[in-house]
């Protein structure tokens, strides 16, 4: 079957083409990794501490001196990414700077929903049941992941 | 395993490390989300590694749940890490037995 392509690359930039219903959903889920990233640390809360997650396994001590002194620049990183799509939502080209926001900004958010769907090795898209209570939240997990092998397979 | 060419080993002086001579190493651990092409990207993009070699890592970290990508001085490999958890991957530091 012939499939839509998504992200292409043309000459030094890239075509994006996504239908407004795509970005419009891409938006919104930006706009909630927004309000989780600018969130104080939560070590309780496993969406945190994957998107912030430990440097130094065998140091606690250590490892809060990081957080202490980078979080705030991996809020401003994510912050960035998040912002780049915002800004760029409606455009049909983008140059490769945005288009790594757009791939930060989509990994982030797979990051945060394969973590709430506790996605493992073995979760198969394809086994998952139409009245599966979250299959909203798989096929979703699943349209960020082709669309994030496209941005990955097109900035090469 | 295989283990990552050494690059240029900085002796920093006034390093307070117990061992200084040992060099601090960045792993990259398996994890299920991250898209094995997006783990290549990112390891060509942040440590100039030619193809051959990022998919070499990627899949060490896949299939033996963890790789050594880095290693040097304890500043440039906190660097390191910080730059792969920009992208998502999961790195540790820890130095190198």
């Amino acid at each position: 079957m012939l499939r839509r392509w998504r992200v292409k690359r043309s000459g030094s930039t890239y075509k994006l083409n996504l239908p407004g219903p795509e970005r419009e959903v891409i938006l919104a889920l930006c706009g909630q990794l927004k309000e989780l990233v600018s969130t104080p640390p939560d070590a309780h809360d496993e969406r945190m501490t994957r998107l912030f997650p430990t440097a130094y396994a065998d140091d606690p001590e250590r490892d809060a001196e990081y957080h202490h002194y980078m979080h705030d620049e991996l809020v401003t990183s994510r912050l960035a990414s998040i912002e780049m799509v915002e800004q760029t939502v409606a455009m049909t080209e983008l140059s490769e700077s945005q288009l790594m926001g757009w791939m930060r900004a989509v990994n982030s958010i797979r990051l945060v929903l394969g973590t709430l769907l506790d996605v493992s090795e073995e979760t198969d898209m394809a086994e998952i049941d139409d009245d599966h209570p979250d299959v909203g939240h798989y096929a979703l997990y699943a349209y960020l992941s082709a669309l994030l092998e496209e941005i990955v397979a097109a900035l090469g | 395993m295989p283990t990552v060419a050494p690059a240029e080993v900085e002796q920093v002086s006034g390093d307070t490390d117990l061992a200084p001579d040992r060099p601090w190493i960045v792993l990259v651990w398996n994890d299920p989300i991250n898209l094995m092409s997006y783990v290549t990207w990112v390891f060509q993009k942040l440590f100039g590694y030619s193809l051959e070699k990022a998919t070499e890592l990627m899949m060490d970290v896949h299939e033996k749940g963890r790789a050594v990508v880095s290693n040097g001085t304890r500043e440039k490999m906190e660097l390191d890490v910080f730059r792969l958890h920009e992208h998502g991957l999961w790195a540790t530091l820890q130095q190198d037995d």
